[in-house]
């Protein structure tokens, strides 16, 4: 039986890439390991090795292909005793869009995932990866784009990804001031583990792009005695999972500092990467860090969620002469959304923004909970209910005075956070809602969160593990009473 | 009063190997004129004093907290930071830091004050003996967490290469902080870079209670940055001469690029590891004979005496001193405590 070749998916999150190059040619007999293509996504170049032997009956998708779908069938090998010219005949259709002829195995950003764990493919005998939870989340911030209504009228839109905004921003203060510097694990050579410093160490050298070794305690101290030295570094951690390395450096020495010294020695340093849940990297992998940051004082903490907000938020944290903890999410990296076209984008830190207006109910969330708050919203207007999305973008200090306002006209919270309900930043609303709104309450506030366990490898578990914008929607309608 | 350092009782030391790369000379103890001889007296008798004093108030109730007495040890941060430059080289320690401070020239009024918790220390009160800064003289700290210091330290000496300004970075710890890990990931960065840092061991012999043939495997410190191809010197940290010789080899060796050095000064702490520490673990005797045969300022005083300096000149700086400390005291005693509203200050530099 021949065997059809479909494009693989090289990491948890990949939905598609580029078919860069066919190492083989119709007609060539393969053998397990032979390297046959070069596949290209946003994040890395992979070779796509055989896994069975045979001989390659038909090239499907010619080189240089971009937006390949994963599942894709891109070649057809005819195992021994096949007849290679019969097997093509019989092959899929030679267009890359061939993928949608099997659609039940390729991950569709704009399908609604079913609540019901899918079956495994009966190929592979694997759940496929769009049962994941986390793609319900990407799929979401697929449909929710944000743009920025206080830039003037007529400012041109480049449509960037957050991954490519995060980096415009650290080059472009870079270029403004030689004191900072960008450190930590694959920095430099490898151009970032999720690719977000790409392009920095041509530009700046490897005197201000530095790959540390691993060993986060150490360079989270490194780059924080630096800044107290008068540099501005900005310390990457692969994932903030790691920084826990590192948490004593965060808090007890560059928090701190200003005020044990009576505000003589500060401490100017960004520590960032991301953070929350990525696509089954299970429990010591998969964890919201802003209510451990966003609790102590003398730290900033941001939680940007789309490419205009990080690359403005970013380049206000590099500029401040407090630390920040800058907190990204890897689900959000390869999200493209506008990014206004000035040429110095700066945005204030401890300034909400309402995503959404609406009248009947204040949903606050910040970060990936901004793509199924907004998910959530449209669900509710079709059924009459007004929802107003209120993205906290920097965690602390907290924009009260916002939410507050936005309670007064609505009367209704509903918490929507990606991470653990207990002393959360939903708790922390939930408190300053009763303590400065209590007489503008007309129900309880509600949180929604992810479920309070560890987050689960399994893709069933995970995406019951994970919030979800019907949960939202469900918890909408109890403070409206509907 | 050059002590070479002896092996372990029942060792025998191996011949020297021919190095497999670059080693420092052997420090030579130094060689003092007496104007600097009578320098390094008046410093470690003002740190003595000085804590004797801050002893004193700590048992008044003046003083809360923990407080960490440098009595003992102070030929290492006066024989160390005597070959520093105050402003460019920076310095950066643990908790145990009154003595490293007085040693880079701070006024004692103010870090008395800080001790006191008043707003005319050099924290405006809020950091406490153990959180003490003065960025002007390029002292760091004053760090409360074992260790920090160490990593910290290796960032100060990043900064130095990284501006490219000639300075380097002294960063103390002790025997107790040397056991933890993050000194280890800070010894390998500062090798990997060539970073200016000299890595100071003060091997007082306690951390806390607990020696160091208790807690540690290797318990020769100054090996113990072999595995990053630092090299280690021993030295006899109650002898301010061997200690400013040491300092010289250091300060050359990181000075020239060929990055970090680590010193181990091995010393002693007369009290306990901190105000509260009744100190059980170790006798009165073995106590009172490092006091009587190896105290760093009696040492001194020797090799003054033998130079000729009579013992009224001695007695004129003891004076002055006595004065110093007692103003200090007065002054810290008598500031006021810092006004209620800088509760709120100093948590952010900007306003958001």
């Amino acid at each position: 039986m021949a065997i059809e070749l479909k494009m693989p998916a090289l990491s948890p999150t990949m939905e598609e890439g580029t078919l860069a190059k066919w190492l083989v040619k119709e007609g060539d007999t393969v053998a397990s390991g032979d390297i046959m293509a070069e596949i290209e996504t946003d994040k890395a170049t992979m070779e796509f090795e055989a896994v069975d032997e045979g001989v390659i009956a038909k090239i499907l998708v010619p080189e240089g292909s971009d937006g390949v779908k994963v599942g894709t069938v891109i070649a057809i090998i005819a195992e021994e005793g096949e007849d290679a010219a019969t097997v093509s005949a019989s092959g899929g259709t030679a267009a890359p869009a061939a993928g949608q002829a099997t659609p039940d195995q390729s991950p569709s950003v704009d399908e609604t995932p079913a609540d019901t764990g899918r079956a495994p493919s009966p190929e592979t005998g694997a759940p496929e990866s769009a049962d994941s939870g986390t793609h319900m989340l990407v799929a979401s911030a697929e449909k929710t784009k944000i743009a920025d209504p206080e830039v003037p009228a007529g400012t041109e839109m480049v449509k960037t990804t957050v991954r490519e905004a995060l980096r415009d921003a650290m080059a472009e203060e870079m270029r403004a001031d030689d004191r900072i510097f960008v450190m930590g694990e694959e920095v430099a050579q490898y151009q970032g583990a999720y690719k977000v410093t790409q392009g920095l160490l041509d530009e700046f050298g490897d005197k201000r792009v530095i790959d540390t070794p691993i060993t986060e305690y150490g360079f989270a101290g490194v780059g924080t005695g630096a800044a107290m030295g008068g540099l501005k570094p900005i310390i990457e951690f692969m994932t903030f999972n790691f920084a826990m390395q590192a948490i004593d450096h965060i808090i007890n020495s560059a928090a701190k500092t200003n005020y044990m010294s009576g505000g003589q020695m500060r401490c100017p340093i960004v520590f960032r990467g991301p953070n929350g849940a990525a696509a089954r990297v299970g429990a010591q992998h998969s964890q919201n860090y802003a209510p451990w940051y966003a609790s102590v004082p003398g730290l900033i903490v941001i939680a940007p969620y789309s490419a205009a907000d990080a690359k403005g938020l970013l380049k206000a944290a590099i500029r401040s002469q407090d630390p920040v903890v800058f907190l990204e999410n890897e689900l959000l990296y390869g999200q493209s959304f506008d990014v206004p076209a000035l040429d110095d984008y700066v945005l204030p830190i401890g300034k909400a923004r309402i995503v959404r207006e609406g009248k009947d109910v204040t949903i606050v969330t910040y970060s990936i909970g901004v793509a199924v708050a907004m998910d959530a919203a449209a669900k509710l207007a079709g059924e009459g209910i007004e929802a107003e999305v209120i993205d906290l973008r920097t965690l602390r200090p907290l924009d009260k005075e916002t939410v507050l306002a936005s309670l007064a006209k609505t009367n209704r919270i509903v918490c929507v956070e990606e991470g653990w309900p207990t002393c959360s930043i939903s708790a922390e609303i939930a408190a300053i809602a009763m303590e400065e709104g209590f007489d503008d309450l007309d129900a309880p506030v509600l949180r929604v969160t992810n479920v309070d366990v560890p987050m689960p490898y399994a893709a069933n578990l995970e995406k019951a593990a994970l919030l979800k914008a019907d949960d939202v929607v469900t918890a909408v309608k109890k403070v409206c009473y509907r | 009063m050059a002590k070479a350092v002896q092996p372990r009782d029942g060792e025998v030391e191996a011949p020297p190997a021919t190095p497999n790369r670059e080693r420092p000379g052997e420090p030579v103890r130094f060689a003092a004129t007496k104007e600097q001889l009578l320098e390094f007296y008046r410093q470690m008798v003002l740190i003595r004093r000085f804590e004797e004093k801050a002893g004193q108030l700590y048992g008044l109730g003046l003083i809360g907290g923990f407080c960490h007495l440098y009595i003992g040890q102070e030929a290492v941060a006066v024989g160390l930071q005597s070959a520093l430059e105050v402003g460019k080289d920076s310095v950066i320690t643990g908790y145990r830091d009154h003595g490293h401070m007085l040693a880079y020239g701070i006024d004692p009024k103010i870090i008395m004050a800080e001790l006191t918790g008043r707003a005319a220390g050099i924290s405006k009160g809020k950091g406490g003996s153990m959180h003490m800064f003065s960025v002007e003289h390029k002292f760091y700290g004053g760090h409360g967490i074992v260790g920090a210091q160490v990593s910290l330290g290796a960032g100060l000496g990043f900064g130095h290469k990284y501006k490219g300004d000639g300075g380097l970075c002294l960063a103390y710890f002790g025997d107790g902080a040397a056991n933890q890990g993050q000194v280890y990931e800070a010894f390998n960065m500062a090798e990997l870079w060539k970073l200016p840092v000299i890595f100071v061991i003060e091997n007082n012999q306690y951390a806390m209670g607990t020696s160091v043939n208790r807690a540690s495997a290797e318990d020769q410190l100054y090996l113990r940055g072999e595995s990053f191809r630092i090299p280690g010197i021993q030295v006899d940290g109650m002898d301010v001469l061997a200690v400013r010789g040491a300092a010289e080899t250091a300060i050359e060796w990181t000075r020239s690029g060929k990055g970090p050095i680590l010193l181990e000064l091995k010393t002693y702490r007369y009290r306990g590891h901190s105000m509260s520490d009744p100190a059980k673990y170790r006798s009165r005797d073995e106590v009172q004979s490092m006091r009587d045969k190896s105290d760093p300022i009696d040492a001194v005083k020797r090799e003054l005496e033998a130079i000729g300096v009579t013992e009224d000149e001695l007695k004129t700086i003891d004076k002055d001193i006595k004065m110093i400390v007692a103003n200090a005291a007065d002054f810290a005693e008598q500031s006021p405590e810092p006004d209620l509203s800088e509760l709120h200050t100093d948590v952010l530099v900007e306003t958001y």
